[in-house]
């Protein structure tokens, strides 16, 4: 399965599980999703200048009936801490798609300390947390994250690997 | 200098069916005690997100006029969702900063919008057309006029006096709140 492939059967997912609102910090990994949901009239795409606004974005989209779900990088999660009280209070439903740094052949070690604490993070915050290593997981994975945290009201964020979203090009 | 509770009251008198979300602190307390309603949201952590918190509301009920009423310091915190709204500009949403130039539930620290920060000129630079400072009766009365009408994204700054009312306190119960403000608007 191409990457391309993968990431239009992730869209199709978020598409089907009734999702009208996609909160961002741009990723490498996360490209495809981005242009997918920008170039969708019925999806609100809403760029942020730090991934902690994703955290109210949604809580309150969810408040007036909208589903929302949120892409940022694995250094993300660090900025949304203690906005995640939020979630865990109200119990909103939440879903957060991570792309991982600081693993497989990481080039830049400054990756490597939010990296490998972000699985841990976000679940001392209360998310459940699945890991895609492989691209033909990734769809059934996010359409189960998506069930899970509308039906039971709980935050579920999907960490996308470093090997499965491939190499970042250092010298194009 | 305008009073903070009196602010929110004249804000709010002619509400209709607005949805409110008050920031952590005095604002809380402010809504709770003038306009009590189970669309409001009371805040009382989530430092920074008040105003995020009422673009996803203003996104998903783009029919309703959506409040957010909070505090200078909550709203410097949350100083970079100015950018992202006003990359946005929902016209249902209104961002009130009730102004008292200090951190009020910490033990009134002065807050950077006592020491020279201009945030109305913040958001104005964001694109908000509608960036006001109000500071007397006269332009509180001029706001209140059109208040409720929701051509464009707001943003008001009202420098209200440096005193804490006496508490009022809602619910603390954040589920509790989310599933009256869902049933009031029919999303539950």
């Amino acid at each position: 399965m191409s990457s391309l492939s993968w990431q239009q059967a992730v869209y199709d997912v978020i598409k089907s599980g009734g999702i009208n609102l996609i909160g961002y910090v741009p990723d490498a990994g996360h490209a495809a999703l981005i242009n997918s949901a920008k170039a969708d009239d019925a999806m609100h795409a809403v760029v942020m200048t730090t991934e902690e606004e994703g955290i109210p974005l949604c809580s309150g989209a969810w408040l007036g009936g909208m589903r929302s779900l949120l892409l940022m990088q694995s250094s993300g999660v660090g900025n949304c801490v203690n906005m995640l009280s939020l979630q865990r209070s109200a119990r909103f439903p939440m879903v957060i798609l991570v792309t991982m740094r600081g693993e497989y052949a990481e080039f830049n070690p400054w990756q490597i300390p939010m990296g490998s604490t972000t699985q841990a993070v976000l679940e001392l915050c209360g998310f459940k947390v699945e890991r895609v290593d492989s691209a033909a997981d990734a769809a059934e994975t996010v359409q189960a994250a998506i069930d899970f945290a509308f039906n039971s009201n709980v935050g579920v964020a999907v960490l996308l690997s470093q090997k499965m979203l491939g190499r970042k090009k250092w010298v194009e | 200098m305008l009073e903070r509770r009196t602010v929110v009251a004249r804000l709010l008198e002619n509400r209709d069916n607005a949805v409110v979300v008050s920031g952590l602190g005095s604002p809380t307390y402010d809504v709770a005690a003038v306009s009590p309603s189970d669309r409001n949201y009371y805040l009382w952590g989530a430092m920074g997100g008040a105003a995020m918190m009422g673009f996803g509301l203003a996104l998903a009920q783009p029919d309703l006029h959506v409040i957010v009423i909070t505090g200078d310091g909550e709203a410097l915190m949350g100083m970079g969702s100015l950018a992202t709204i006003g990359a946005n500009q929902p016209g249902n949403l209104s961002i009130v900063v009730l102004d008292n130039e200090h951190y009020g539930e910490t033990g009134m620290q002065q807050s950077h919008l006592g020491m020279g920060v201009d945030l109305c000129a913040v958001a104005a630079a964001c694109g908000f057309t509608q960036a006001c400072s109000v500071t007397t009766e006269v332009e509180l009365q001029t706001v209140v006029s059109t208040f409720h009408e929701t051509t464009a994204t707001k943003f008001l700054l009202v420098k209200v006096s440096p005193e804490s009312p006496p508490r009022v306190m809602p619910t603390r119960d954040a589920v509790e709140n989310k599933i009256t403000l869902r049933r009031a608007l029919g999303t539950a």
